[in-house]
């Protein structure tokens, strides 16, 4: 069976600059039908102003954006078919939770009374919030107010779903559990979400595909296991994780293995001395020094590792697990 | 602790009986007096002039003094929310805010005059007109309602947009986003977000232009040229020309017993917003 793949998002070159700076440098990007597609990066890489270029909230300088196949530059913001739930929700504070979903239905125009009630029950049950439809935001608990501000996004089912660092207010506890809920939503209502983020667990946890921004660039787009494996710039490489630059090659600390011989079938070693064990629980981080004052980290599953300060030892690894960043991108790594 | 707190209140304590409750206790005092023969007041006490007050020449310059400050705080109201909304959402706020309170670097009573040489029959606006062949004789611009509602509006309007102001720069403007993204045109965000969102500057505007409104004295002697007598001048008249202080005093209570009315409904009502 071929299931027939539909761009629903299309970037061509967009580019925002601003009098003293380019936000967003020639961004091209497609987000297929009902993906999952998160735009990471550190804050002020330009992806907020892309997002809120996507929604019509800001202008693009040039470039293109295309949703459902039809440009929207003329289109403004209130007439675009997206949806953004943003950063502090920013839920209307004089309505109840049924009216602050019920905005942008009413707006449309079409529906009845009971019509409009009944949507918002139904969406409003979909984030786990049924009953609570005359409460006021400011009774409600952080989480409550990101399904609200979910809600009324959803309840309007738009082509995508623009969501704006919407875990970073919650607690870290509460943020893991609203990842969960999230997948699974979007899993079930089939909606494209563009989710932004500078968290790279969130990321990867939640994507389908996820682009990496720096300087108002896209970096690399890909899956998240494909784009930490193979990062394409010496940028992405260290943004979705740690790596060890060893003699311009790319390691991860968990690609290293510790031996005190040089032996193991490892097909690279580098020979080192244990400086320091951090315990984490689940694993452990152990520093090492190498030859010529570099430091090198190694991470080991598990609360121990047999290794003290001062040992000698071999950090081993497979040629296979090298990133293989091309070496232009690698000018500056020390050596 | 307690005793540094008192030495800190008296200064304030001392102005507030000295300016503010003396004075008020004199005009009390005076209120249920009755008129001397030559001015002043003496005996018996009584409380003739309160029901004075209530007499229908009197009551028709409340209902008056009522409806021209009413229409006078509608029409700042209307002026205002724009300008204020166009303040807080500009990036040049602090200039804008500067030429509102501009108007208080010279004295009311200069800027009314200058009202009058604009509004008078040989005046700027009528001259132009009729030099324009626009019209064939002056319009009625001065010494008439539409002359004291201009000066009020013109000289409350700071007093209404500083308030406002001071809500609507406070407004998330991803409030303003979020309806805009929600499918609401500007004019909706206008009315279904921003206005309920900013009532408590609303209420705390329409306090401050009616209230001096209600007891203005300058502009409706000014601009209404003795036609237009608003409580204001009922009171100046009655302790300079007609020389019955009592009977001023009872306007001045009654006036400011009006005046508290409306405070307290005000505060009773929207109280959180207010304060």
């Amino acid at each position: 069976m071929v299931s027939e793949v539909k761009t629903v998002l299309e970037l061509q070159a967009l580019t925002k600059h601003y009098l003293t700076h380019r936000a967003v440098d020639g961004i091209s990007l497609a987000v297929e039908q009902g993906e999952f597609f998160s735009l990471l990066g550190p804050s002020g890489c330009g992806k907020t102003t892309t997002l809120r270029m996507i929604a019509g909230l800001e202008t693009p300088t040039s470039g293109r954006i295309f949703l459902s196949g039809a440009d929207v530059a003329a289109k403004k913001a209130y007439e675009r078919n997206v949806s953004t739930v943003f950063q502090n929700y920013a839920l209307f504070p004089h309505l109840s939770v049924a009216k602050n979903v019920a905005f942008g239905l009413e707006r449309r125009g079409g529906f009845g009374r009971a019509e409009i009630a009944e949507r918002v029950d139904r969406v409003l049950s979909l984030v786990q919030l049924g009953g609570k439809q005359s409460r006021m935001p400011s009774e409600l608990s952080g989480g409550e107010r990101q399904r609200v501000a979910l809600a009324r996004s959803l309840v309007l089912e738009p082509d995508v779903l623009l969501l704006d660092e919407p875990l970073s207010a919650l607690d870290p506890k509460l943020r893991k559990q609203m990842r969960v809920e999230l997948k699974s939503l979007q899993r079930r209502v089939g909606i494209t979400f563009l989710f932004i983020t500078h968290d790279q667990e969130e990321a990867m946890s939640l994507s389908d595909r996820i682009g990496v921004m720096n300087r108002g660039c896209l970096e690399q787009v890909g899956e998240p296991a494909a784009v930490y494996r193979n990062p394409q710039t010496r940028f992405v490489a260290e943004f979705l994780g740690d790596v060890n630059w060893i003699d311009g090659v790319g390691v991860r600390p968990e690609s290293i293995t510790l031996f005190r011989q040089p032996a193991g079938g490892a097909s690279r070693y580098v020979k080192a001395v244990v400086v320091r064990n951090t315990c984490l629980g689940n694993y452990t981080n152990i520093e090492l020094q190498l030859e010529g004052e570099t430091t090198c980290f190694v991470q080991q599953q598990g609360a121990g590792t047999g290794f003290a300060p001062g040992d000698s030892v071999y950090a081993a690894w497979n040629a296979d697990d090298e990133l293989a960043v091309p070496a232009e991108q690698l000018a500056s790594v020390p050596a | 602790m307690n005793t540094l707190r008192r030495w800190f209140l008296a200064p304030a304590s001392v102005i507030t009986i000295l300016l503010f409750l003396a004075p008020t206790a004199i005009v009390c005092a005076y209120s249920v007096l009755t008129r001397g023969a030559y001015g002043g007041a003496g005996q018996p006490v009584t409380v003739e002039n309160f029901f004075r007050v209530f007499d229908p020449i009197y009551a028709e310059i409340f209902w008056r003094s009522l409806w021209i400050s009413v229409v006078s705080t509608l029409l700042c109201l209307v002026l205002g929310f724009p300008l204020a909304l166009f303040i807080a959402r500009s990036k040049r706020r602090m200039l804008f805010l500067n030429l509102v309170m501009l108007p208080f670097w010279t004295s009311f009573l200069i800027r009314l005059y200058a009202w009058m040489f604009l509004l008078r029959d040989t005046g700027l606006i009528n001259s132009l007109l009729l030099s324009a062949h626009i019209i064939s004789r002056p319009l009625p611009l001065l010494f008439n309602d539409f002359a004291v509602i201009l000066g009020l509006v013109y000289g409350y309007l700071p007093f209404m947009v500083l308030p406002l102001y001071a809500t609507l720069e406070k407004l998330d403007p991803a409030l303003i986003d979020a309806a805009n993204d929600l499918g609401a045109k500007p004019f909706v965000t206008l009315w279904k977000v921003i206005v309920p969102l900013s009532r408590g500057g609303v209420a705390a505007g329409c306090l401050l232009v009616f209230i001096p409104c209600l007891g203005a004295y300058l502009t409706p002697d000014l601009l209404g040229g003795g036609k237009t007598v608003m409580l204001g001048n009922l009171v100046q008249n009655q302790f300079t020309t007609a020389r019955d202080w009592p009977f001023g005093s009872a306007v001045s209570l009654v006036l400011m017993a009006a005046v508290l009315a409306v405070l307290f409904l005000a505060v009773r009502r929207k109280g959180e917003d207010l304060l």
